[in-house]
């Protein structure tokens, strides 16, 4: 099957006053439609980097990123992309939060709205569509977030530590609805965690990354049975805990070799 | 009384409704109060003497700040009358220089007199007017320039030493300029009005645009939005209560702007009279027009602050 996301060759160069840095060399990565990888490593192995340019809100210094065989260049409507924080903005109600993508790309029409309003619905936000943002708790907002990358119908989504802030309980619930919600949407997904046992729940494929320079040191398949499962189910599945420590080893070695342990992060 | 029960009830009220529309969506529920109904008359029984405690004590703490509030404005009240009472018998029993310092019911007179025979609301209209021109053009010409800054980046780097000088300068000292630019008149006095408003307001706006949550503008970028976008539906917004606020502050600018204008060139306006009142030596003019202004422009600024309010009422119950 052809990949939906590519990456081929791809090297990026941060070129600032102190210098030119290699944030990420030689990623070849592809990923097929529906899948749903995460990428690990420790900071400054360029995960983020890696999402900025599927999002085309970089572009490589070399090598080519590919949606569907073609460059990305700019971001665009088949990439959705859900921050660290949800960035709701505060002036908007809840449902015109979810609508601003349909605006800003002119497809704010009554069809658009109403299917803002079942995603919403879905999403356990119905009656609060009227309420401003500063009504809702931490979950409910990144709830919204998911709503808004939703609403303009991306193929893929990006997820930049989506869970990172919020309380663990809620975070448990939260990565349960976006699995469910994207795979019965049938979205592909690339996930930015720093969390393995997240990694390990939610997705079919991890893959880790080593630093200095960022680069892809190996890839774990997660067992068909987690895949299928919900991700709390998945936590208490028998393989789990063996696949979170073949990646925290993997992890551990990558991390010690070829490295001094004093270097600075280049985050 | 009465309207502090109703008070309480509404705010519980509000609670009982958060809990309905918030937490049966699972996430912060705090069931703790309706929790555990093991005798339900035991429980009432203590809820109601809670209730009667608790607003008991909302009275208490409503009589105290009733209190606080009421000697505050007493204080305020006795120091007015105070010092207009000290000046009124300092000017009548000679103990100042009645020509210099005039006194209250000479003013008072003044002011009468000039109502009357029609000449006191012409020039208080005349500077009013140009006041209000003054710190509304002033706010408008100030974002649209820290717009153009923001728009602008390599504008806004060129133009910043250049900015830091205008705003260091004294910019009433640029009125003569005015005057022979644009003639003696209405022009000469708008322009010294702005050139007062429009430096800080652009700097203290441009600051405000540079200061929105890179976060936000990265969510318009990512749906494909333009910079006219990001500006419309980020920057603008966001900045909104700094540019309302500058509104206000811009009152009390425009006022310095108008009254100087007034000075150097005019034929009419509170400026006007002060400067003529001080030519013929006639302090109760200098002084009674001294005090319409104060009065105008206290109301000006409450206006200006009651449009703040009720602009930025929803915002502000972040």
């Amino acid at each position: 099957m052809k990949p939906l996301l590519e990456l081929r060759g791809v090297i990026h160069v941060y070129v600032g006053d102190q210098g030119a840095n290699l944030a990420v060399e030689g990623l070849d990565l592809s990923i097929s439609r529906g899948q749903f990888i995460s990428l690990v490593g420790p900071s400054g192995c360029g995960k983020t980097t890696v999402l900025s340019l599927l999002a085309g809100l970089l572009l490589p210094a070399k090598g080519e990123v590919l949606i569907d065989g073609e460059t990305i260049r700019r971001p665009s409507a088949k990439i959705g992309y859900m921050l660290q924080q949800d960035y709701l903005f505060p002036w908007r109600s809840i449902l015109d939060n979810a609508t601003i993508g349909l605006e800003l790309s002119g497809r704010k029409t009554a069809e658009g709205i109403a299917y803002v309003r079942s995603l919403l619905h879905e999403l356990g936000l119905g009656e609060a569509e009227s309420r401003m943002p500063y009504e809702l708790s931490g979950g409910m907002r990144q709830r919204v977030a998911l709503a808004r990358t939703l609403a303009t119908e991306p193929e893929v989504l990006l997820l930049d530590e989506p869970f990172s802030s919020l309380d663990l309980q809620i975070k448990l619930q939260l990565e349960d609805l976006v699995w469910k919600t994207l795979r019965s949407l049938g979205k592909t997904a690339v996930l930015v965690t720093h969390d393995l046992a997240e990694a390990a729940a939610m997705s079919d494929t991890v893959i880790v990354l080593a630093r200095n320079p960022g680069r892809i040191l190996t890839r774990f398949d997660m067992p068909e049975e987690m895949r299928a499962a919900l991700p709390t189910e998945a936590r208490r599945h028998p393989s789990f805990q063996h696949m979170y420590d073949l990646i925290w080893e993997k992890l551990e070695s990558g991390h010690g070799k070829g490295e001094g342990a004093d270097e600075i992060d280049k985050a | 009384m009465g309207r502090e029960k109703g008070r309480m009830k509404s705010t519980k009220h509000s609670d009982g409704y958060d809990d309905q529309g918030i937490s049966r969506e699972g996430d912060d529920a705090d069931h703790s109060v309706h929790a555990s109904p093991s005798s339900k008359s035991d429980q009432a029984r203590l809820f109601t003497s809670n209730e009667d405690w608790m607003s008991a004590l909302y009275r208490r703490h409503l009589a105290r700040s009733r209190k606080t509030a009421w000697a505050v404005r007493s204080t305020q009240g006795l120091l007015l009358i105070l010092f207009f009472g000290l000046w009124e018998a300092a000017g009548r029993n000679r103990w100042i220089d009645v020509l210099l310092f005039s006194y209250p019911s000479k003013l008072l007179d003044q002011l009468w007199r000039t109502l009357l025979d029609g000449s006191l609301l012409p020039h208080t209209g005349v500077t009013v007017m140009e006041t209000a021109v003054g710190f509304v053009l002033g706010t408008l010409l100030g974002t649209a320039i820290a717009a153009l800054l923001w728009w602008f980046p390599f504008v806004s780097r060129v133009s910043d030493p250049y900015l830091v000088v205008l705003n260091s300068m004294p910019k009433v000292a640029l009125g003569p300029l005015f005057i022979v630019g644009f003639g003696p008149g209405l022009m000469a006095i708008v322009a010294t009005t702005l050139s007062v408003t429009v430096i800080i307001t652009t700097l203290s706006i441009y600051n405000r645009f540079r200061e929105v949550d890179a976060g936000y503008v990265k969510v318009v970028r990512l749906f494909g939005g333009t910079r006219w976008q990001t500006f419309r539906h980020v920057i603008l917004p966001d900045s909104f209560a700094t540019i309302v606020a500058t509104l206000k502050v811009n009152v009390g600018l425009a006022w310095v702007g108008v009254i100087v204008g007034e000075f150097l060139t005019s034929k009419s306006g509170l400026g006007y009279l002060i400067i003529y009142g001080f030519q013929v030596f006639n302090f109760t003019i200098v002084l009674s027009s001294l005090l319409v202004i104060a009065v105008v422009a206290t109301v000006m600024y409450q206006i200006v602050a009651a449009l703040e309010h009720r602009l930025t009422r929803r915002r502000r119950e972040r």
